[in-house]
């Protein structure tokens, strides 16, 4: 795709100081959940994020908003650096990006009704509409995301989860943004719910155009609603690449043992399934290992691994791999 | 031979100040030794609350009628210390947030010992070699070191494994898993489901485990029940009922999954509107307004689980799917 891109990341990297603090203090430490982060984002794209917990994805998705400090590197709005601008030039910005979390209840203020949520954003940064215009506004957006515009005068805790995420999205969506961070929306939702909201994400951006971070856990939703893959491990990218050369030829051994790990509802296929077990946790973000930080796990890993974290290299022009021993899985 | 576990007539319900709520409504259904048992459902779909009335659990506000019967002995109801003969030593449970069922302020050795020198008067050193070997069985690496831990110091997927090995302390001919890997990640959600199938296999241990995620249960059960809004929507073998799902509820959740393991679709299909209120239920069979396939007899009369095969059941007016 030749299309300039909308948000470009160059080797973020977010630290937090952890060094336990009064009269006796401890060693210094530091958590490097965000370490050397490359990746665009192309306008109307949808870029997956997975990884395990503590890989410091919803950090990244975080920092891109610039709701978190960078510690090093750049993230290019449209040509300009967030992490420099002023604060009320940050602020004008905002309107164009906007977040989903994960707990739809615990992210809408239970004090203020439906109405009240969604037109905050909007009055906000357009001041001068009048009542019935913000009225007929919200009553438009809750049609969209699949609300009774008759509830606009309810509060949250009368609605079940997945009403409440589609609250969420219509706030988000009021100022009709040009880029959602989604973080986890779906992963709090019951299953027959997860699909409703999945679908309203993909219509709202068929419509309307806006790019997406989605981050997840689950492999198999990030498959169905991605353009684009990246896969965190430990703060670090260990593999990026278009949504179908990422599940049908996975090239980093990280990537292969996750999508190995999804279980698939077919008792025969799951049964015949020869699932590449990793050993142990994720190591600790405080003390990560030397070289690839996936090493430890990782069941090709030789002495260089130890020694030497390996680049971000291309094996096609649209699939990115950091592995001294990449390649398709044995 | 006689069940490891048999439920006939399961009425659940709790009091609350809007009215009674009916989480369980006329559940049956029988585990057998070393067979595993799928309970699959959303929230409030009551499969978590059959349990706690089976292991009697129930929050204070609580109610269980019906029978339960455990090798053949009535146990629903039965006082306190009469089901601590049974609990913990031949049924345990374990249960989705390995954290907040440890006891922080003890270490895993103290919380393992225990079980072992009240239930079966073991000494403390017996005790110890007891609970090592156990945790070497949920595979803890240096389980001789770890046991001196303390909750804290192990990671959830080490807390789940720990609880795993607590709950098979006193051998127990059930085991229940209330959502055991839904709060740790795919990897080590593999590792944990692997362990159960390795107890699965070499034990002859009956399994009830309970999930809200049709892929979990796939690789496991040999029965699956799915449940909805407190009844049983559909009861079957593992295989035919992945194969051809015969409820409408089945069919739905299953096709509203996206599946790494078939092409990529472009639109999920999905289950319309939301679980319903148990406080308010339709007349009339309880998916209906969500249902794809309803028709006028739905609402006028309440479908009953019916048999419709060897083993199989379901609560649907139509023939077939």
């Amino acid at each position: 795709m030749s299309t300039a891109p909308l948000l470009s990341v160059q080797d973020l990297k977010v630290h937090f100081d952890v060094t336990r603090k009064g009269l006796f203090g401890g060693p210094s430490a530091v958590v490097k959940a965000v370490d050397g982060v490359t990746f665009d984002l192309r306008p109307g794209e949808t870029l997956g994020l997975v990884g395990e917990s503590g890989c410091g994805k919803s950090t990244l998705g975080r920092a891109v908003l610039r709701l978190l400090p960078a510690t090093a590197g750049r993230v290019v709005w449209l040509g300009e650096d967030l992490h420099a601008l002023e604060h009320a030039e940050m602020q004008r910005k905002r309107r164009d990006m906007q977040i989903i979390f994960q707990d739809p209840l615990a992210s809408l203020n239970p004090r203020m009704t439906v109405g009240q949520i969604i037109a905050e954003p909007l009055t906000v940064f357009n001041p001068n509409l009048s009542r019935e215009e913000v009225k007929g506004r919200i009553r438009q957006m809750m049609a969209k995301v699949g609300l009774l515009p008759n509830q606009i005068n309810r509060y949250p805790h009368e609605f079940s989860g997945g009403q409440a995420q589609r609250i969420g999205i219509a706030r988000a969506m009021i100022n009709n943004p040009r880029m959602i961070v989604c973080d986890e929306p779906v992963s709090a939702l019951d299953v027959s719910i997860q699909a409703q909201i999945v679908n309203l994400l993909m219509d709202l951006q068929h419509e309307m155009g806006m790019s997406l971070i989605f981050i997840s856990h689950n492999l198999s939703v990030v498959r169905h609603i991605s353009h684009r893959v990246m896969v965190l491990y430990l703060g670090k990218v260990m593999e990026i690449a278009d949504r179908d050369s990422i599940y049908a030829n996975p090239l980093h051994p990280y990537t292969q043992a996750l999508n190995s790990a999804v279980p698939i509802p077919d008792p025969d296929l799951e049964k015949q399934k020869d699932r590449i077990v990793l050993k142990g946790d994720l190591p600790s973000p405080l003390n990560p290992p030397s070289g690839c930080p996936f090493r430890t796990r990782c069941p090709r890993a030789t002495e260089i691994c130890a020694q030497v974290m390996p680049d971000l290299l291309p094996a096609s022009p649209t699939h990115h791999v950091a592995c001294h021993h990449a390649g398709p899985r044995e | 031979m006689t069940a490891v576990l048999d439920v006939r007539s399961l009425n659940t319900s709790f009091s609350t100040p809007e009215g009674a709520v009916r989480a369980v409504n006329d559940v049956s259904f029988s585990i057998d030794a070393g067979e595993t048992l799928g309970i699959v459902g959303e929230s409030g779909s009551g499969k978590s609350q059959i349990f706690m009335s089976v292991m009697g659990l129930l929050a204070k506000n609580g109610r269980a009628e019906g029978s339960v019967q455990f090798k053949g002995k009535e146990i629903l109801n039965l006082p306190v210390e009469e089901l601590n003969k049974i609990r913990g030593v031949k049924m345990s449970m374990i249960f989705q947030d390995p954290m907040t069922s440890l006891n922080p302020y003890l270490t895993v050795r103290r919380q393992m010992t225990e079980v072992l020198e009240t239930h079966r008067g073991m000494s403390q050193d017996a005790a110890l070699s007891v609970a090592v070997e156990l945790l070497d069985v949920v595979q803890i690496p240096e389980a001789r070191r770890r046991i001196q831990m303390y909750p804290h110091e192990f990671s959830g997927g080490m807390r789940q494994r720990v609880m795993i090995a607590m709950a098979l302390l006193c051998q127990p001919e059930l085991l229940i898993a209330d959502e055991p890997t839904t709060a740790l990640d795919v990897t080590v959600q593999a590792q944990i489901l692997d362990l159960l199938g390795k107890l699965k296999r070499e034990t002859n241990m009956a399994i009830a485990l309970i999930t809200h995620d049709l892929g979990v249960i796939a690789g496991l059960a040999d029965r699956v029940m799915v449940m909805y809004a407190g009844e049983i929507a559909e009861g079957a073998k593992a295989a035919p009922l992945f194969k051809s799902p015969q409820h409408p509820y089945t069919q739905g959740l299953l096709r509203s999954m996206p599946r790494l393991d078939e092409s990529r679709i472009n639109r999920l299909q999905t289950i319309g509107g939301q679980p319903p209120n148990l406080q308010h239920l339709p007349d009339g069979c309880r998916f209906r307004d969500r249902c794809g396939y309803a028709f006028d007899r739905c609402a006028a009369e309440k479908p009953l689980l019916r048999t419709i095969g060897e083993g199989r059941a379901k609560a649907c007016h139509l023939e077939s799917l």
